[in-house]
């Protein structure tokens, strides 16, 4: 009995000390910083990382917690060597795995990888741990539950049962967060007759006070400080580019929540445009403002700005940009400034952006009013 | 001892017995091969490997290794960098990593459409989405950077797919858009930036050409020749090239994307004009030059011959087109795939050119070939196969 308490607390010690040693190195990968600052020391350090024995794994992929995204790097891929070696040897620790997994306070890409893993070492214990997935805080991992949920939905039609399939589309949908799940989730159950807010569930601000045209000839408009950026009084009028610049309500009918300038202002040519919004959010709290847009553009939240980007018609698309942020409790004031150039070809038209505010996973935060 | 001079001096007459294809288009971006031992004509499927994402990137040749680049997941999120043993195509390894920068493209594009380089010691993979990692040949990772990270509005929504070129010991990277445009000069030990240069704000998808110890950066104003060493400015084109195929360097001249094709001679702060052919305009595929002629494929895809010494055209070749990837060329041969996957060899020396032997791949191709070893390698958004 007390050689066994020995050795346990042996096993432990050098458990612990493996931890212990690894701790140097880790810290020297997640020092690393903007252009390749810690690359050098990232570099020694990582050899020593992928020499660890398989059961640190878990420890590496800790380190991931609170790291930046090259540092995330550097240990994703220390991770995958250790792992290759580990699958291998049939070493991959998969219970401490899944610890980790389940563990939804660490990094959702380390839990990726962590279940990545999970799915090499025992593909049966990866479908088992799927389901549990649905509400993960990864929106990377809550897309295998919602594939099951379309299958397990698409299995019931073909077997007549359509409210068996109503409810597993009903749960995918609930789940999804990716715009290509949401989207053939949407379609399934509109053929069902079931009603699908998609506004809603990305949590696009639908509507908006808006105010145009000002000069962007020359493009110079971007960088113009226009009285939007200086004052929000939606009772004033401007000297606009072509014509007076006034403030009018508009409500997107887009159901992924376009704001298109050319529809309160006609289809105008080097013209800047302002949206302004307020979002009242109940809680102090982190967000993400995301914003699909083809034009130039500007956010700012509660008159700081985001984010500046005078890209002109390379394409738009659902969280095109992810803007993290902080909410106030009460209201916040989002504007946008929106910046149309002067090409004339067909496909420079659009002069419109969409936004949502969601968390990180992607889920919408709803406004309190 | 005198065995060992003779080949030495037969390798130089003729070409290296075995050269590594280092980069987009290989050897000094020339898409020519210099070695002695040479595909010919009579391919065959050596092996296939499979690949698990897409990719425009091409294949490069480190000694017996192939090096390939794919980017996967429903986002593009993840980048793979695979390191394949040439002689039967088994992993030797892999590193799948995750961007740190944007991963919107074009639907035709993708994230891994920048070529890797390589010094010979390591290899540097660059991605659409500005994430650039040096691995050496054996797969430890020696450094990385997210030059989005970095620079933030460095990125273009339609993809970026501009090939690092490696020389003197300084890694040259562009990242050429419409917002925060650059070329940097990195470190190839450290990763870090020893220059960097504001580039014209302005999409361009064209790659370094190497000529003459200096890095030819071609953009929609024209070309710019670096010291890759400093980023000093050595010579300065300024009549506009184009921004998707890139510029070749043979002899003392530039063949430039520009107007055409505009031969240029390049000599310590002056450019002069050799010649121009406005007629010879490459659609997607870049030039490249084979003995005393210069062959372009253009938007139709039909390739045309044209004479170095005046760019006067002498034959055109109808072949099957489309074409994303450019041509390579090994011996007396022009090898181009199109984006349907019909691998065609070409004799150019044929009188009015002919293609001599197709191999239908049966997937859809938007990469340039790379040739080492005797044998040509490409790859698909599934497969890297070795034709040999």
């Amino acid at each position: 009995m007390k050689l066994s308490l020995v050795c346990l607390l042996a096993l432990a010690a050098v458990s612990l000390q493996a931890a212990e040693d690894l701790s140097k190195p880790i810290e020297a990968l997640r020092a690393v910083g903007k252009e390749g600052q810690g690359n050098e020391a990232a570099g020694k350090a990582w050899q020593e990382i992928v020499k660890a024995d398989p059961a640190t794994l878990p420890e590496v992929l800790k380190g991931m917690n609170g790291a930046n995204p090259l540092a995330e790097n550097w240990l994703r891929a220390a991770v995958g060597v250790i792992a290759d070696e580990a699958l291998k040897a049939k070493k991959l620790p998969v219970e401490a795995l899944v610890a980790f997994l389940k563990d939804t306070h660490n990094n959702p890409g380390a839990r990726v990888v962590a279940f990545d893993l999970i799915h090499r070492a025992d593909e049966k214990l990866a479908e088992e741990l799927t389901p549990t997935l649905l509400e993960d805080p990864s929106s990377d991992l809550r897309r295998h539950p919602v594939a099951k949920l379309i299958a397990a939905g698409d299995a019931a039609l073909e077997k007549k049962d359509k409210d068996a399939a109503i409810v597993a589309y009903g749960k995918g949908l609930g789940g999804a967060r990716d715009e290509d799940q949401i989207k053939v989730l949407a379609k399934k159950l509109r053929a069902l007759d079931q009603k699908v807010d998609l506004p809603k569930h990305f949590g696009f601000l639908m509507s908006w006070k808006m105010i145009a045209p000002f000069s962007n000839a020359d493009r110079a408009g971007f960088d113009t400080v226009y009285p939007p950026e200086k004052e929000l009084k939606y009772d004033a009028v401007y000297e606009g580019k072509t014509k007076e610049a006034k403030w009018v309500d508009f409500t997107s009918a887009d159901e992924y929540g376009k704001i298109d300038f050319n529809k309160p202002f006609g289809m105008e040519k080097s013209v800047v445009g302002y949206a302004a919004t307020d979002f009242f959010s109940t809680e102090d709290r982190p967000a993400e403002i995301r914003i699909g847009c083809k034009d130039g553009w500007k956010v700012w939240l509660n008159g700081e700005l985001l984010f500046a980007r005078d890209e002109y018609h390379r394409g738009a698309k659902l969280d095109q940009y992810k803007l993290p942020c902080q909410l106030k409790k009460g209201k916040n004031t989002i504007l946008v400034k929106c910046c149309q150039n002067e090409q004339t070809e067909q496909w420079t038209v659009e002069w419109e952006f969409q936004l949502r505010v969601c968390d990180a996973t992607g889920t919408a935060i709803l406004a309190a009013k | 001892m005198k065995t060992i001079s003779m080949c030495l001096m037969m390798c130089l007459a003729t070409g290296v017995v075995r050269a590594d294809w280092l980069q987009f288009r290989g050897p000094n971006a020339t898409a020519v091969s210099t070695e002695a031992k040479v595909p010919g004509d009579d391919l065959k499927v050596a092996w296939s490997a499979d690949l698990p994402g897409r990719g425009l990137s091409a294949p490069i040749v480190v000694g017996d290794r192939v090096f390939v680049t794919c980017s996967s997941g429903p986002g593009q999120e993840t980048l793979h960098v695979f390191c394949f043993n040439a002689a039967d195509g088994t992993k030797r390894w892999e590193r799948a990593m995750r961007t740190t920068g944007r991963t919107m493209t074009h639907n035709k594009t993708c994230v891994a459409a920048n070529t890797p380089c390589s010094d010979g010691e390591r290899v540097f993979a660059l991605f659409s989405s500005n994430d650039l990692f040096a691995f050496d040949l054996d797969g430890n990772l020696l450094w990385l950077r997210g030059l989005t990270f970095d620079y933030p509005n460095a990125s273009n929504s339609l993809g970026m797919s501009q090939s690092p070129v490696v020389m003197d010991g300084t890694l040259v990277v562009q990242s050429e858009n419409d917002s925060e445009s650059f070329v940097a000069g990195l470190d190839v030990a450290t990763g870090r930036n020893k220059w960097k240069l504001e580039r014209p704000k302005a999409a361009n998808w064209t790659s370094a050409t190497v000529w003459k110890n200096t890095v030819a950066l071609q953009s929609s104003k024209g070309i710019l020749a670096v010291e890759p060493a400093t980023g000093k400015t050595v010579w300065d084109y300024s009549d506009g090239a184009s921004t998707i195929p890139s510029s070749v360097g043979a002899g003392e001249t530039i063949y430039a994307v520009s107007h055409g094709i505009t031969a240029l001679a390049p000599e310590k702060g002056a450019v002069t004009q050799l010649w121009r052919n406005e007629k010879l305009n490459p659609g997607t595929a870049s030039p490249l030059v084979l003995g005393d002629s210069i062959y372009v494929v253009n938007g139709a895809g039909v390739l045309i011959k044209a004479s170095l010494k005046n760019g006067d055209e002498a034959w055109k070749l109808r072949m099957k087109g489309p074409f994303s990837g450019s041509p390579v060329a090994a011996g007396k041969r022009i090898y181009i795939v199109n984006e349907r996957g019909i691998f065609q060899v070409i004799d150019p020396e044929a009188p009015e050119g002919k293609v001599l032997k197709e191999i239908e791949l049966k997937e859809t191709v938007l990469t340039t070939p790379a040739v080492s070893g005797g044998a040509i390698y490409v790859r698909s958004d599934s497969k890297l196969w070795k034709l040999q």
